[in-house]
């Protein structure tokens, strides 16, 4: 789960974040302004400062934010000078747009906002559709506008080319002022209200946000254009209605107070989605009213998330229990994280303990309970001391109303009539904003003046000489402690709790799995323990003790048993059987599940080795049966992909030939697990396979998403005896994962299906693979999300147009992809059980191909018209992977272990999820996660990229074209260019692996292509090689093995789909090899391997 | 890449090579050889010598045979301490294997327990790991577990089972996240140079100002003879289960991970050897 922030206002102005794996609120990073309103959201912050400006705040990443400006650059022949500048009257501008109708010339570009700034300057796009041009990038043409190509004819008579240049938006990490050119003029009043919201609008393109906001006349705007290519938007547009306050949820549902007649708020949900939903907050449990009721947050499980502030003692509070079933949730909880100030102050025991009493009642009564419980006596009573004055100061100070602190608080400063009564105004819309959750008319709410809803209730930051560097001190509750003023110091520690006055938490993702540190944090005695424990735990890993004790118990191992393993063992080691019953997918026709009986017998043999046999007993003709599997044969155990079954198969060497595995099926989830654990652990015991995979591991994933490791044998390369590969074990290792990259150093990356990036963490087992087959350690939850598309298929009839009636030798009206299987809203089920939808069908707009406005692909006959629509589900599940955010990844390739030693970088290299090109800084074998990515631009998206043992990195564009980057190094770990290799044959190229010197390519059609004339002073090489057709994926190891997914191979039952082959006959002399050698298949497709 | 559990493994997974002679003294009907064997560290000796008392019975008149005991060079060895312990105590750093010499006479009643079934080993074994809960987490755990985890426990020990006992085990090794450790930590040290038997003290795995309690900081409570005076040498060695720990090693790792199965870390501190 990554981290996300809860973003707060304190009632200074000051806006802190409060991180999902922090104990304390930070400063936020620019403190220049003040502000009275945040809404986050997970990219970015929106707020209004105190000058009721707009502000945006947007997280620096690793990935720059960039745009692409382009113009075209016209000319025409004319028979005197050639091609020149002088067109006919009637054509184009010599500088315009694409289509040539806008006049655009070079410097009419300007930036849009400060917040913007070149990148470079102009240059001319050397390729075209995947192909390098010569000449100055120029394509050539009959006439205007037409179809240009590269090359020069006789009749071309005009010819164009294009001008790119990028800019950058620099405002990161600071309060980016949002600058209205267009309309000042139309912004009369300052803005009141804003929010932000919209990320998972399902039928807008990814990264589109939506912005509202209220003037303080009640007006709505709207903020037109903001995405995460353009943080700022371009400008506001006025909508219709008068409103107080507006709230924008993930679906773009925006809801917003109105003001209606004699100043009685009513809650209004304006809806701009279909699902919109009347959310009614309440707040019980509280006893003190709830400020403000801020932010739904997209947790899938949850529907949403609710964040609100105590309006007596200013605490924010999370809602639990919200689910979409009971909306109003359970019980508010307090958040008593700390500020990161305040750290430094915790040295003392007052101020800490008085830190964890200052909310309720009830978390003191909590936090005593605590203590008492655990300490012993002596330890106790220092313990309970100071709590006892200090709560009793502190309920003091609590039960005074917050208004009339406040008021009191301008006692030491200047009289400020204004500040009080902003004061009392504050108080007031509290008790208003009461009434207004509670969607009752507030009867007792005495309504003042305009005045309240200005819902200014920032108090003036205190610049009067504080005690210390982090004092917010209250001088209310100072004051009213006064005889305690010449313990100010201790005393202090109680007012460090901080007094809130707006909270966001769009952007802020609580992982329900694991639990938040901030209910907790400094609520206990303990916490100084808590703290010095995790500082002697988290080194204990590397701790000189930890490795003396594994070191002396490796010897004592070899000293006491490696000469006498002959001798008998005390305790004879006994047949040990698991029983059960199970459903076997028949091997004779009509194949079909039946009830067998399955029996596990483990014995353990003379030498010491455990081994176990899987007995499957069946019924044949009334007669009884049974096959057997030796389960130090098996190579594979997988999880089937099946929607209605529990089912799993099981491959030996001879099945995979068969391509007919064992496949068996469990009543239950819990059950095949069971079962699956079991037998993995079974056949891990027969092979004598324990604890981690190893540095040269051979790491794959299935088309389904599992993960499985295979330790190679020396025989699989080398040796007179190639080990067929169809012999090779493989392990499960728990996770979910679509691409996986390793080196032989044990650095292994993998990326989700939601494009997030992960990294091992050495250990094994997590998943299903629970107890003392997995490590304890190194495994965490991990999480993925994935979508199941159907197609709805039309046909044109002369009465109606197009409907849903087709003719009955068509395919079905609703269907998958190849319209064969029939796939309708209501039947389709998420790929397993293991999975849960998180969205609702909407429909896909981004096909290839196109769509028209509402989804359609069209076609003469099937397959289309269609459109497609799309579910998403997600799976959670753990393993041992730790999350590498913040950048979401579509590409990763490690370079191949070079003979450096340990402590030297690891080159890195990935592809974003939009296409930019990543180079990633500060991995070792130590720190595999490394620290930070490097960008290295380039003219258009990237999709596959490829490292090689020599630094010689080669990426194909979303174009299809492939590039080589020229000079990189240890270094130069980003290069210097990049050089345009034409593809083979005009085909356009998909993927590409580089192993020690050998580069293959793949591309769309299936072919596999070798690079040939690669030479250390020519890396790029000269020409393109055929090697294969029927590929899906490839893979080339660090000593140029070559790995595939090929499709269309023979297996005894049929053709089989997605098989793991390895390139025989591969030599230093014959790198392309000679033929393949086929692995598992069916079933278990493997979908993408990697070579260690 | 290293992980913890491995130690449980090779804790679990300990042997001492063993050679069983018969006394010399005992009347045979003819010559007895001696009897090899690996002997599991955490197990118990009467539980796991079924083999070498019917490998002598077959040489002994059937009168002679009454209950077997065990010595080695002079001691007898208590049955109801685990074997590895009862090795660390007497015979680190003697050859291997360990040379343990068979009696049927003149049992020693003042040194042994009787041990005349495997419910009594059972009972014992129980009684250890339902006091080693009392310290850890005032016997919460052990009560409330049923009377057939309970048995796993033992049956894992008696067949060997790693995995069995451990399923159980686990729960009486977890602590409240809040509270860093076990109440007490269940241990027990043992000294070859003194008649009195072990000590046994309540020792808390986390100090009072939080940090954590070390091999050394228990030492120093309640066994300071053991450590070296600031200045001169280690004169004694420190050792669990055949190994001998840094004294800077926290007292709660070890006793999560090098506890006997009886859920005791059993301490011996026995002379170093002076070449």
């Amino acid at each position: 789960m990554p981290s996300s922030l809860l973003w707060a206002v304190d009632i200074f102005g000051r806006v802190y974040t409060l991180s999902t794996v922090g104990q304390y609120w930070e400063l936020c990073k620019d403190t220049q302004l003040e502000f009275k309103r945040v809404s986050a959201v997970k990219q970015c912050c929106w707020g209004i400062a105190c000058d009721h400006q707009v502000y945006t705040y947007v997280f620096s990443g690793d990935v720059p934010i960039r745009y692409q400006e382009e113009t075209y650059e016209n000319q025409r022949w004319n028979p005197v000078g050639g091609f020149c500048e002088k067109l006919l009257p009637s054509d184009r501008w010599q500088w315009s747009d694409v289509s040539g109708l806008k006049h655009q010339q070079l410097d009419s570009f300007t930036l849009p906002s400060p917040h913007w700034e070149w990148e470079s300057d102009w240059y001319v796009d050397e390729n075209i559709g995947g192909e390098p041009t010569e000449k100055g990038g120029w394509t050539y043409a009959i006439d205007f506008p037409s179809t240009y190509t590269k090359d020069k004819k006789w009749n071309s008579c005009v010819r164009r080319r294009r001008w790119i240049r990028y800019r950058r938006y620099k405002s990161r990490d600071i309060w980016a002022k949002i600058v209205s050119h267009d309309e000042p003029d139309q912004l009369p009043d300052p803005f009141n209200d804003i929010s932000i919201g919209g990320w998972e609008i399902t039928d807008e393109p990814l990264g589109r946000l939506s912005v509202w906001a209220v003037s303080l006349q009640g007006r709505v705007w709207f903020r037109r254009g903001v995405n995460s290519h353009n943080p700022c938007g371009t400008s506001w547009i006025e909508m219709v209605g008068e409103m107080m306050m507006v709230t924008v949820g993930l679906n773009n549902q925006v809801r917003a107070a109105g003001r209606v007649q004699a100043l009685l708020p009513v809650l209004r949900a304006v809806s701009l989605d279909k699902g919109t939903q009347g959310l009614n907050w309440e707040g019980k449990g509280l006893n003190s009213a709830l400020k403000v009721t801020v932010s739904t947050s997209p947790v899938w499980q949850t529907g949403s998330q609710v964040w609100g502030i105590g309006c007596d003692d200013r605490a924010i509070y999370f809602r639990q229990g919200v689910t979409p079933s009971e909306l109003s949730g359970k019980t508010w909880k307090a958040i008593v994280s700390g500020r990161e100030s305040d750290r430094s102050q915790t040295g003392s025991s007052t101020s800490l303990l008085s830190a964890g009493c200052f909310f309720t009642d009830d978390i003191q009564n909590q936090t005593s309970a605590v203590i008492q419980g655990d300490a012993d006596p002596s330890s106790d009573t220092e313990l309970a001391v100071p709590t006892s004055p200090g709560s009793a100061l502190l309920g003091a100070a609590a039960a005074g109303n917050s208004s009339g602190s406040q008021a009191e608080t301008s006692a030491p400063l200047p009289e400020d009539p204004l500040h009080s009564e902003q004061g009392e105004a504050a108080a007031a819309s509290a008790t208003n904003e009461k009434a207004n959750l509670e969607m009752k008319p507030s009867a007792n709410a005495n309504p003042p003046a305009e005045p309240q809803w200005i819902n200014i209730d920032l108090k003036e930051a205190q610049k009067q000489p504080v005690l210390s560097v982090s004092s917010f001190a209250d001088t209310s509750s100072l004051s009213s402690l006064g005889t305690f003023s010449v313990a100010a110091e201790d005393a202090y520690g109680a007012d460090e709790h901080p007094l809130w006055a707006w909270v966001s938490g769009g952007g802020c993702l609580v992982d329900l799995h694991s639990p938040l540190k901030w209910f907790t944090a400094p609520s206990s005695g303990l916490s100084s323990s808590v703290q010095s424990l995790s500082l002697s735990i988290t080194p204990a890993q590397t701790a000189a003790w930890r490795k003396q004790i594994f070191q002396q118990l490796s010897e004592r191992t070899k000293r006491e048993l490696e000469n006498f393993r002959h001798y008998e063992q005390a305790i004879e080691q006994s047949v040990w059987v698991k029983t059960g019953a199970l459903q076997w997918w028949r091997n004779w026709k009509p194949h079909k599940w039946m009830d067998v009986r399955v029996a596990l017998e483990q014995f353990t043999g003379s030498d010491g080795m455990r081994d176990s046999i899987l007995f499957i007993y069946y019924m044949y003709h009334e007669e009884k049966k049974y096959i057997h599997v030796f389960l130090n044969e098996v190579t594979i155990i997988v999880e089937v992909l099946n929607e209605a079954k529990h089912s799993f198969a099981l491959y030996t060497p001879e099945r995979t030939k068969q391509r007919w595995p064992i496949r068996l099926a469990a009543a239950t989830e819990q059950e095949m697990h069971d079962w699956l654990s079991l037998l993995t652990m079974s056949c891990c015991e027969s092979r004598r396979i324990q604890g981690p995979p190893s540095h040269h591991a051979i790491w794959s994933v299935t088309c389904k998403g599992d993960i499985f490791v295979s330790e190679p044998s020396p025989e699989l390369e080398a040796g007179p005896q190639l080990m067929p590969c169809d012999q090779m074990f493989w392990r499960q290792v728990g996770g979910h994962l679509r691409l996986i990259e390793c080196n032989s150093r044990g650095v292994v990356w993998g990326i989700g299906y939601d494009h997030t990036a992960w990294v091992y963490t050495g250990g094994y087992g997590g998943g299903f693979i629970q107890g003392l087959a997995s490590s304890a350690d190194n495994i965490y939850t991990q999480s993925d999300v994935k979508c199941v598309y159907i197609y709805e298929n039309q046909r044109w009839n002369p009465v109606t147009g197009y409907s849903s009636r087709g003719l009955p030798t068509d395919r079905y009206m609703w269907s998958d992809a190849s319209g064969l299987q029939e796939c309708t809203k209501t039947n389709t089920k998420p790929p397993s059980p293991q999975w849960s939808w998180v969205s609702d069908w909407y429909i896909d707009f981004s096909p290839t191909g196109g769509t028209d406005r509402e989804g359609w692909q069209y076609a003469a006959d099937f397959p289309a018209p269609r459109s497609c629509s799309l579910l998403k589900c997600k799976i959670v599940t753990n393993g041992p992977w730790l999350e590498v955010p913040p950048v979401t990844l579509w590409d990763i390739s490690i370079i191949p272990s070079s003979d450096a030693d340990d402590e030297e970088a690891v080159a890195l290299w990935a592809i974003s999820d939009k296409g930019d090109v990543l180079c990633r800084l500060g991995v070792t074998q130590q720190n595999p996660a490394g620290t930070s990515w490097l960008h290295v631009g380039t003219d258009q998206p990237f999709i596959s990229i490829s490292i090689g043992a020599f630094y010689q990195v080669w990426a194909i564009a979303r174009d299809g074209s492939a590039f080589y980057r020229g000079s990189v190094s240890p270094n130069k770990p980003a290069g210097d260019c990049w050089y345009h290799i034409p593809s083979p044959q005009k085909q356009k190229l998909k993927q590409v692996s580089v192993g020690r010197t050998s580069v293959f390519v793949l591309d769309k059609n299936g072919n596999l292509w070798y690079r040939q004339g690669i030479t250390p002073s020519y890396p790029q090489g000269s020409t393109w090689d055929h090697v294969s057709n029927n590929i899906r994926k490839m893979s080339v190891g660090p000593l140029d093995q070559v790995w595939v997914i090929a499709d269309k191979v023979q297996g005894s039952h049929s053709l089989s789909c997605g098989t793991v082959c390895h390139r025989t006959g591969v030599q230093p002399l014959e790198p392309k090899g000679l033929s393949w050698d086929y692995g598992i298949g069916v079933s278990a497709a493997m979908f993408f391997i990697c070579i260690g | 890449m290293t992980d913890d559990k491995d130690v449980l493994r090779d804790v679990w997974f300990g042997r001492i090579p063993t050679c069983f002679t018969l006394y010399q003294d005992e009347i045979t009907e003819r010559e007895a050889e001696p009897y090899y064997l690996l002997l599991p560290r955490i197990s118990y000796l009467t539980l796991v010598t079924d083999k070498v008392k019917k490998h002598f019975q077959k040489v002994m008149r059937q009168e002679e045979v009454s209950e077997i005991w065990f010595e080695y060079e002079g001691t007898p060895l208590k049955w109801h301490y685990p074997i590895g312990l009862l090795f660390d105590l007497h015979a680190s750093n003697t050859a291997l294997p360990w040379s343990i010499t068979v009696h049927f006479k003149n049992f020693p009643e003042k040194d042994l327990l009787h041990c005349h079934s495997k419910d009594v080993i059972e009972a014992h074994f129980m009684a250890c790991i339902k006091e080693a809960d009392a310290l850890k987490h005032k016997s919460q755990v052990i009560n409330e577990m049923q009377k057939k985890d309970h048995k796993q426990l033992w049956m894992g020990l008696q067949n060997d089972k790693f995995e069995q006992f451990w399923a159980i085990n686990r729960k009486l090794m977890e602590y409240p996240p809040e509270d860093n450790g076990f109440r007490y930590i269940p241990f027990r040290i043992y000294q070859a140079t003194t008649e009195r038997p072990f000590i046994q003290k309540l020792f808390r795995p986390i100090a009072s100002g939080g940090q954590l309690h070390t091999l050394g900081d228990l030492l120093k409570d309640v066994c300071p003879s053991a450590i070296a005076p600031e200045d001169g040498e280690q004169k004694t060695q420190v050792m669990i289960h055949g190994i001998e720990p840094m004294l800077e090693t926290p007292i709660q790792w070890l006793s999560e991970h090098m506890s006997y199965p009886d859920n005791f870390l059993h301490i011996s501190i026995i002379p170093r050897p002076t070449d």
